[in-house]
């Protein structure tokens, strides 16, 4: 089917099962999003723990501290294709399956949610320490100083920091798909390598690119218009 | 009533021990306007930060109306702290939040509801003359504004003091007389404490009745600003208010040691007139009693204090030394206060 050699097998579009390209694509985007909106929460809760036990006296605060410190920069640095495989069995307990999008899942949050825990945490410490003393002088809680400061002041950061955290994302999820998670990486490596089917892997290519760039440019969007520092 | 007494604050650092606040004990009457005057470093910040516990102090008690504000924690601690606003010198407001949200945000801590924190909120921009400025975000608002909404915000919970932690510090000169009018008005319609901390004697002069002057982590000298200002005893506070009499805005800003070099002759003296002696022809009156002596008028000038006005007037005399001095002895039985600045 696909004989043709040299550039113009780039450019075979008969040969492309679209139906099948349209059903990976939706799998890649099904597979960011849902794992995003989880790094997202998780990552703000590490981040916040990390950043609230940071400076505080007490064993307690530093056992935590530590603990959760370690396994954050563990988990970052496992490169992704190898945390695929060495998380194999607990997606197996997880979600019950091995191959597919929702077994992805698992090793997508636990690689990404760490990385941007580390980010939300430098962005919490940047918020205007005077800031966080004003509104403690005003008689707020640890809880009423995270809701009406940290978070509405760092909140165009967050989102920054969301955006690059997504597009790392949709990397893994293609490094996943080679190893049977579906999505266009699967299809990309199964068709466009393994077939030699050379335009499968130029139209997945510029799938992913039209994804990333949509990412960025919602993000942007978003960073500029929750950000009132400058008007 | 707001009593400091005998309090320290240690801090332990890398090269031992550092005294931040030391032994200080002062009395600060309900609806009075204080000022805590002192170079960077003196202890001032620290100290009325333990008003507010967000410094605990080493040694000694911190009573706020029979309160031991040290011993608090917990709720108790943020209740006490909603009866004390506070404004700063980079103001410290929320950029994510407007103008009213900024304001209602000590309700929101406070728990008041919606309707009245709204509606308070908008009273308090209308008394700080913000209407209008509601819905803009704090980028939008010059330094004044800014403060303005600090002092707003500071007063959302009806707090019976206000610390002003160094809050004219980052404005221009007219800007800060706007936000000390401010003070005042408030201080007068509220009948609010005010403690207010500075390195600025301008704005001690301007807005208060007492002040207490640190330097190194001890008071070293308080009483009325009138006082302090007509008789200071120790030399940080002669700096202090010297500085305030040299740099008039218009005038010479001149140091002494400039004011020396340039009139070398004789003797430079500075006389230091208050009430009803501003009024009486002093100074002709010498001229003519002792016309020997030559006398030249070098600079001066008028603070209007809470008290009433202070006049400084820096006079050069040339002559017979005895009569000099005899010169001094009869200003000073005309109750002017006399320095003598430089002596040939």
């Amino acid at each position: 089917m696909s004989n043709t050699t040299g550039l113009k097998s780039y450019f075979q579009f008969h040969n492309v099962d679209w139906s099948a390209m349209m059903s990976a694509t939706w799998e890649t985007i099904w597979m960011t999003l849902l794992s995003m909106v989880a790094v997202v929460v998780f990552g703000i809760i590490l981040g916040l723990i990390l950043y609230e036990t940071r400076s505080k006296s007490g064993w307690g605060f530093k056992v935590i501290n530590w603990v959760v410190g370690l396994l954050v920069n563990i988990f970052r640095s496992i490169p992704y294709i190898i945390l695929i495989i060495l998380l194999l069995p607990v997606s197996k307990t997880l979600v019950g399956t091995i191959i597919g999008p929702k077994a992805a899942l698992p090793s997508l949050i636990v690689s990404a949610a760490p990385f941007y825990a580390r980010m939300v945490e430098s962005y919490f410490r940047e918020v205007d320490s005077g800031v966080i003393e004003a509104v403690e002088s005003m008689g707020a809680t640890t809880w009423g100083v995270i809701t009406k400061v940290l978070l509405p002041e760092s909140k165009p950061a967050l989102i920054a920091g969301a955006t690059v955290t997504t597009i790392s994302l949709i990397g893994y999820t293609a490094m996943a798909g080679a190893i049977g998670a579906g999505g266009l990486g699967n299809l990309v490596y199964q068709e466009g390598f393994q077939a030699y089917n050379n335009t499968v892997t130029l139209v997945g290519t510029v799938i992913i690119c039209l994804f990333v760039f949509v990412v960025q440019f919602v993000g942007d969007r978003f960073v500029k218009w929750t950000d009132k520092r400058t008007l | 009533m707001i009593r400091f007494k005998d309090v320290s604050k240690q801090y332990s650092t890398k090269d031992g021990g550092l005294t931040a606040v030391n032994d200080v004990n002062i009395e600060i009457n309900d609806g009075e306007i204080f000022g805590i005057v002192g170079y960077s470093g003196a202890g001032k910040s620290t100290l009325v930060r333990m008003l507010d516990g967000l410094e605990a102090p080493s040694t000694g008690e911190i009573d706020i109306d029979g309160t031991d504000v040290a011993k608090l924690n917990g709720s108790a601690l943020r209740k006490q702290r909603q009866k004390i606003g506070m404004i700063f010198q980079h103001f410290n407001l929320l950029w994510s939040r407007t103008v009213i949200d900024n304001v209602a945000l000590p309700l929101e801590i406070a728990k008041v509801p919606k309707t009245k924190r709204v509606q308070r909120a908008e009273e308090l921009i209308k008394l700080v003359g913000l209407e209008g400025r509601e819905h803009s975000y704090p980028s939008e608002l010059s330094g004044g504004q800014k403060q303005r909404v600090g002092i707003a915000r500071a007063l959302a919970n009806e707090p019976t003091i206000l610390i002003s932690d160094e809050a004219t510090s980052a404005l221009d000169p007219d800007t800060t007389n706007e936000v000390l009018e401010l003070l005042l008005k408030i201080n007068k319609e509220m009948n609010l404490t005010i403690l207010l901390i500075t390195h600025e004697m301008h704005a001690i002069a301007k807005t208060c009745d007492k002040v207490a002057v640190m330097d190194s982590g001890r008071v070293v000298e308080s009483g009325t600003v009138f006082e302090v200002f007509r008789h200071p005893q120790q030399q940080v506070t002669k700096n202090f208010v010297s500085e305030e009499f040299t740099t008039q805005k218009g005038d010479t800003t001149m140091t002494l040691e400039e004011l020396v070099k340039k009139y070398p002759e004789g003797q430079l003296i500075r006389l230091v007139f208050h009430g009803p002696q501003a009024e009486l022809p002093i100074v002709s009156d010498v001229i003519k009693r002792y016309p020997d002596l030559t006398i030249s008028i070098i600079s001066g000038a008028i603070h209007q204090t809470q008290e009433g006005a202070l006049g400084s007037l820096d006079l050069q005399f040339i002559g017979d030394e005895a009569k000099i001095n005899d010169a001094l002895e009869y200003l000073k039985k005309m109750r002017v206060g006399t320095e003598v600045i430089h002596h040939e």
